[in-house]
């Protein structure tokens, strides 16, 4: 129960108005179509730099949660799902709008937001602390394991192309090697003076979940216009309140498997969303009122979104994994302020940590209460058109790289990875990957030359690295998720046309 | 779903075999060796994926991603222009908030659907491009204190 003795940090002036101000921008950003929670909180990182280590992680945990609930008013309202993690929302959620029950489906989907997100939340809280007190017992070379297996998770989990997610995962490993070598000090891969200080991490991730949205924007060219959001009208809370009591089905099985998912690098929100959908409407007596406006699709699909916000950092915050795409931003905004998250993290600095997630649970009640009555005003301000938005993103994204060590550098690096990325992704590569290669790249060789080191004065490499229950343990998941990858992704070719069938 | 041509797929995959390529023979023949082990470890892996990225593409296997269609290229191109040319050359040389202006409004005024004969089009782009270039003043340099290359103007 070490986190009551935290809660007074989030309370401060400074840090409860950045809670609140990262609660509403989230609500809008997420509500907006082309804004993934991802980009949002990269966007946001430049904004932290003077701000303390815990309020900056007050705002960018305070946006992660409440982009993900934001994304159902533009799922409900315009049936454009705000994030991908809105999509099972937007299946049934709009069709309560069109019939006129707009504002119960907000209702639904923000109270059922903030039971998942609270009950993730508690998870996080009880799970990190035991999982950080075993893993103090990590070695180099479990540490070595434990980041090669967050890369070839992710990149196996992420992405629709074995071969792609792993190449995916080395380009970002590659990223992470160039610059001085940290131990002799030479260089390496400094093909231009922009790349002398190495590849900042924040104008990557900027670069690489930002740019690629901006050119889907440009993407769409003239004729996109902003699409006009359902009209909703007045609805009682307490009916609201009373409805979410009929469903605990929906609820409990939505809570449990984006729980249970959050809990596994690499998944996400958007499975944790279709998954807690689609079982529920197996469990359900109205299967066929599923997808025609009934509220167990709601309440399902956004209790599991919002249930794996917490669990997705509990790999994060106790072994340095990313759980997610968000969660490896928002490592990068902890990384800037000097604080590596790992075993010791609750012993180093409890205070960052404990506030940190405490702040997070206060975010969850706020974001059901504001997105509860901004709703229908945060679906106008989120109609915004896109080449405002697509114009918007780029400056912003310019102006933040720029931020972070005053270099044009940075900004050049931004912009040739985020195109990059937007021509690979059309070809089945993924973001995911390569950012957690290119956050867990130095984590790995660091803990590969340590153990290497140990390893000469000891037995050998080969015994160091590859012997040992943790050891064995951590290689076979690797390999096994390599190979599930390779099963799956075969499954999925043998689903698409050979591309010699497809016309140029 | 869609999917792009082999022809397609065989650029991408070229551009990262002729990566992997350049990773691989540096971390190979650059010194001293120490500094390059984990390079070396990693570009063999690099060199394998991208290889065998390689050959299902040029025997048509590749089939993930629906590749760039011609129509969109066509609409990247403009926005992408002014992207490169306001990071690239603009920045420094006009000044960064300058630059940043201009190409705010070339953006807006390009991908905007309205006539471009509508006046009040013209008006709505000016004003949101200010306001937009107002706050963004307000965040960075005064708030942030970022200080951005001024060039000939600001």
């Amino acid at each position: 129960m070490e986190f009551l003795n935290y809660f007074g940090g989030v309370f401060e002036p400074i840090s409860f108005l950045l809670l609140l101000g990262g609660t509403i921008g989230g609500l809008i950003l997420g509500a907006t179509p082309g804004l993934s929670p991802t980009m949002a909180v990269a966007l946001l990182i430049p904004f932290t730099f003077q701000l303390q280590p815990t309020q900056g992680l007050i705002l960018l945990g305070a946006a992660y949660t409440s982009t993900v609930a934001g994304g159902a008013v533009s799922a409900i309202l315009l049936k454009i799902p705000g994030a991908p993690a809105n999509i099972a929302t937007a299946l049934d959620g709009n069709e309560m709008a069109k019939q006129g029950h707009g504002t119960r489906a907000l209702h639904l989907s923000f109270l059922s937001s903030g039971v998942g997100g609270v009950i993730g939340v508690f998870l996080l809280i009880f799970l990190t602390p035991m999982l950080a007190k075993w893993a103090l017992a990590f070695g180099p070379s479990h540490l070595f394991w434990m980041a090669i297996l967050g890369v070839t998770l992710i990149g196996s989990l992420d992405s629709k192309s074995f071969v792609k997610g792993l190449l995916s995962g080395c380009l970002g490993l590659w990223l992470s090697m160039i610059g001085y070598d940290d131990i002799q000090g030479a260089p390496r891969f400094i093909f231009h003076d922009a790349l002398t200080g190495g590849v900042n991490i924040i104008a990557a991730l900027i670069g690489l979940f930002a740019i690629p949205q901006v050119m889907e924007m440009f993407a769409k060219g003239r004729r996109d216009r902003a699409i006009e959001a359902v009209a909703v009208t007045k609805h009682a809370l307490a009916d609201s309140l009373s409805e979410l009591g009929r469903n605990p089905r929906a609820l409990t099985i939505g809570t449990i498997v984006g729980s249970i998912i959050g809990l596994i690098p690499g998944v996400g929100g958007q499975i944790a969303g279709l998954v807690a959908y689609d079982q529920t409407r197996k469990f359900s007596p109205h299967k066929a009122k599923f997808g025609t406006g009934h509220p167990e699709g709601v309440i399902a699909a956004e209790a599991a979104n919002n249930a794996m916000v917490g669990p997705s950092l509990v790999p994060l915050l106790t072994l340095s994994i990313p759980g997610s795409p968000t969660a490896a931003v928002l490592l990068g905004g902890l990384l800037i302020h000097g604080i590596f998250p790992g075993s010791d993290l609750f012993e180093r600095h409890p205070e960052v940590a404990w506030t940190f997630i405490n702040s997070m649970l206060i975010g969850q009640i706020l974001m059901v209460i504001l997105g509860i009555y901004t709703a229908r005003y945060v679906a106008k301000i989120a109609q915004v058109p896109v080449p405002i938005m697509a114009a918007a993103v780029l400056v912003l994204s310019v102006f933040g790289s720029y931020s972070v060590q005053q270099s044009m550098g940075d900004v050049y690096v931004m912009l040739v990875l985020g195109v990059g990325m937007f021509v690979l992704e059309k070809f089945g590569f993924s973001a995911a990957p390569l950012v957690l290669g290119l956050i867990l790249g130095p984590i790995a060789e660091a803990n590969f030359i340590q153990g290497s080191m140990i390893a000469a004065a000891q037995n050998g490499p080969m015994e160091f690295f590859f012997t040992g229950t943790l050891n064995i343990v951590l290689i076979a998941m690797t390999v096994g998720s390599v190979l599930y990858s390779f099963f799956s992704s075969k499954a999925i070719d043998a689903a698409l046309p050979r591309a010699e069938e497809i016309k140029s | 779903m869609t999917t792009a041509s082999r022809y397609q797929h065989l650029i991408p995959a070229i551009i990262v075999l002729g990566l992997a390529g350049i990773v691989a023979w540096f971390s190979f023949t650059e010194e001293p060796a120490e500094a390059f082990l984990f390079p070396r470890i990693i570009s063999v892996f690099f060199l394998g994926l991208a290889l065998w990225n390689f050959a299902r593409a040029a025997l048509g296997l590749a089939r993930v991603g629906e590749g760039v269609s011609r129509e969109t290229a066509m609409n990247i191109v403009p926005g992408l222009i002014i992207a490169l040319a306001f990071v690239f050359i603009a920045a420094e040389s006009l000044g960064f908030y300058v630059s940043a202006t201009i190409a705010f409004f070339l953006i807006y005024t390009i991908y905007d659907p309205s006539r471009l004969a509508d006046g009040r089009a013209w008006i709505r782009r000016i004003v949101t491009t200010l306001l937009f270039m107002a706050v963004m003043y307000g965040l960075f340099s005064m708030l942030l204190q970022v200080q951005t290359p001024r060039g000939m103007f600001f």
